[in-house]
């Protein structure tokens, strides 16, 4: 196994008596694109400033490419920043805020030019290398900052919330481009966000944060699939969670009625909460279904119709529908044992991933 | 709003420019075209010009003026800086805004007080055993007080200026490898240029007329153009040549204005190879 690009050891950060980072562990390996995915004040931000330098850490160890991090000053490391509101030099034109890392770095002048034009090139701004910063729009500004950080040819980029200020449609556009971009130059990105949605799409690997720790890291599919608590499930997608018993292994019993599910390795009767994703519960006849709800409302959402309805005990239920329901009329809802997802009370993650390795590899 | 009303909120500050601006300006220019005698002429401007004591006088007044705004820029930057750096930083300000509110006269005189040959700059100067110095009536004397007078009216700009970078520039400026110093060269002394024109157009031009000072504290070894003017009105009651100084210094302000005033930035034309291919 080779070296990981960056690891964290028991990272703790304390600003006064405040705890914004607690006990983060993680390893990012070299090329890949990670997340860091949280509501705001979660410590997404206090993680990069770390690994850029801008913060020290109140106990733990940095390392980069194995070899510890704390005495190296920002201006020496090989890493660069994406910063959330761009920060572009306002006295300097395209072009020189682009060149600002290579004309520090006294790089002959020829050089710059055709790097800092292929930059620009790169990000399709080649004809607007000598207009001032504040005649851009914020597309155009977002793509300056990426160069600006790109032509230093960093091992490492961070992005703190780079699409927040943009609007839809160009966010997606940025999307696609970021990742194409990671790809093409193989270096590697911690993105940072708190939109899942943009966590899900862009990453190899994404670390769900709240309050200061990290609940959870997996692939997309993991994590969204099997999310470790109720913050998750909740955080990452749209989801009914209900309060329930594991009877046992492989039964599981909510809202008064027992049903298979996949899930093992828990204590007999223990309290635990049950996901089921809207899009995984089909509406069938009130006879067919597993569980019978009553309509509430719906909206059409263009691909699907999105469905609230009530049980018997007032749970509220969010269900995906490919057909129109009708308001006010009782349905069934249909799902497989393995659409049900269990998770327990305040298990850890390492506890967690070592229970599902139990089992699923049965 | 109606125009009626408009006009009414324009008669104060009409009132105050015709009375405290128009009409000094044109009663000095009028007064200079008038020699002792009362007669209407262009003698003084003659005088003035071809006359190498108001030219010695006129570049005097510029070099005095240099060095003040000088060494004030020099010590208000980097005070200004490291005020910015400070946890109660508006307090620090304040203190260094006080002495603006004491009469100039009263700091001359306590400054007299100091460099005296029996002062306390030259007791100390006896106790460490290199004797009483001339101190005051120097040029030294002169431009030191000057200067910590001027101090105030210089740190304040600059100190506004750089309260106003926005942090996050600095830290991308570390961020893509400049040092501590690459980035007060290359992004806070750029975004501050303002603040510096701003703070030496308030010292440069008060300095090119100061007189008190020069009389006080340097005991008349310094002549400028405001010692000038105040000579001819008080003492040679020579009006007409007085006024001519002063509408002198007044086209000096202009021109130095026009010197540190913002310029537009002209637009560095890039080869863009976008035309090349
Ligand atoms: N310099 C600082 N001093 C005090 N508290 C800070 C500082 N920087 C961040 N914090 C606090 O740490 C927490 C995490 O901040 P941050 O990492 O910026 O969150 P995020 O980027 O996830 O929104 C917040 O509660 C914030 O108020
Ligand atoms: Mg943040």
């Amino acid at each position: 196994m080779t070296t990981p690009i960056i690891e964290f050891q028991h990272v703790n950060k304390f600003f006064g008596d405040f705890q914004a980072l607690k006990d983060i562990n993680f390893q990012l390996d070299q090329g890949k694109f990670y997340s860091l995915l949280g509501p705001s004040g979660s410590g997404k931000t206090t993680i990069l400033r770390t690994i850029a330098g801008f913060n020290s850490v109140t106990s733990g160890t940095v390392l980069f490419q194995g070899k510890p991090l704390k005495n190296v000053p920002p201006n020496k490391r090989r890493v660069n920043t994406i910063f959330q509101n761009y920060a572009l030099f306002p006295h300097l034109n395209v072009f020189d805020n682009v060149a600002f890392g290579l004309s520090i770095r006294h790089v002959p002048k020829d050089e710059i030019q055709t790097r800092v034009m292929d930059a620009l090139k790169m990000v399709h701004l080649q004809e607007l290398a000598s207009r001032d910063i504040n005649e851009l729009s914020g597309g155009q500004q977002q793509r300056v900052a990426i160069a600006r950080a790109i032509i230093n040819e960093p091992e490492l980029l961070l992005l703190d919330e780079p699409l927040s200020a943009l609007d839809k449609k160009l966010r997606q556009d940025m999307q696609y481009e970021l990742r194409e971009l990671q790809q093409r130059l193989g270096i590697t990105f911690v993105f940072v966000t708190h939109d899942q949605e943009e966590a899900l799409a862009m990453s190899d690997e994404i670390f769900v944060m709240d309050e200061g720790a990290i609940l959870q890291n997996g692939t997309p599919v993991d994590i969204y699939d099997e999310p470790i608590n109720h913050f998750v499930a909740d955080f990452i997608g749209e989801s009914n969670i209900v309060k329930g018993t594991m009877v046992k292994d492989y039964e599981v019993e909510f809202v008064g009625k027992r049903f298979e599910c996949a899930d093992a390795g828990m204590r007999p009767n223990e309290p635990v909460e049950v996901v089921l994703r809207p899009e995984d519960l089909d509406v069938t006849t009130p006879d067919k279904g597993k569980l019978i709800v009553q309509v509430d409302s719906q909206l059409f959402r263009g691909d699907h119709f999105e469905v609230v309805a009530y049980d018997a005990d007032h749970n509220e239920w969010l269900i995906h529908s490919t057909n129109p329901v009708k308001e006010d009329a009782d349905i069934g809802l249909f799902f497989e044992p393995e659409d049900i997802h269990v998770m327990r009370f305040n298990e850890k993650e390492a506890d967690f991933d070592a229970r599902l390795e139990q089992y699923e590899g049965e | 709003m109606n125009t009626t009303a408009k006009r009414i909120y324009y008669i104060p500050y009409m009132l105050w420019i015709l009375l405290f601006v128009i009409a000094p300006v044109a009663l000095i220019v009028y007064q200079s075209f008038f020699n002792l005698d009362h007669q209407a002429t262009i003698q003084n401007y003659v005088t003035y010009l071809t006359s190498s004591t108001y030219l010695r006088m006129t570049l005097n007044s510029f070099w005095y003026a240099f060095l003040i705004t000088l060494f004030t820029v020099l010590i208000s930057y980097p005070a200004a800086l490291f005020l910015n750096q400070l946890k109660h930083k508006d307090f620090w300000l304040l203190l260094i805004i006080l002495p603006t509110w004491i009469n100039l006269l009263l700091k001359a005189y306590a400054f007299i007080g100091i460099f005296a040959q029996n002062g306390s700059v030259n007791q100390f100067l006896g106790f460490i055993g290199i004797g009483p110095k001339q101190i005051l009536f120097t040029d030294f004397s002169f431009i030191f007080v000057a200067t910590y007078i001027e101090i105030p009216f210089m740190i304040l700009p600059i100190y506004n200026a750089i309260a106003e970078i926005d942090p996050a520039l600095l830290t991308a400026s570390r961020d893509l490898g400049a040092t501590n110093w690459q980035t007060l060269i290359r992004v806070i002394l750029p975004l501050t240029r303002k603040g510096i024109t701003a703070g030496v157009q308030a010292v440069f031009i008060p300095s090119l007329s100061l007189f008190m000072l020069t009389r006080l504290i340097g005991g008349n070894r310094v002549i400028t153009l405001g010692t000038a003017i105040e000579e001819h009105f008080l003492t040679t009651m020579n009006w007409g040549m007085g006024s001519t100084i002063g509408v002198v210094l007044i086209i000096m302000m202009f021109i130095s204005m026009a010197l540190t005033g913002e310029h537009k930035r002209k637009r560095k034309e890039i080869d863009t190879g976008a035309t090349k291919e």
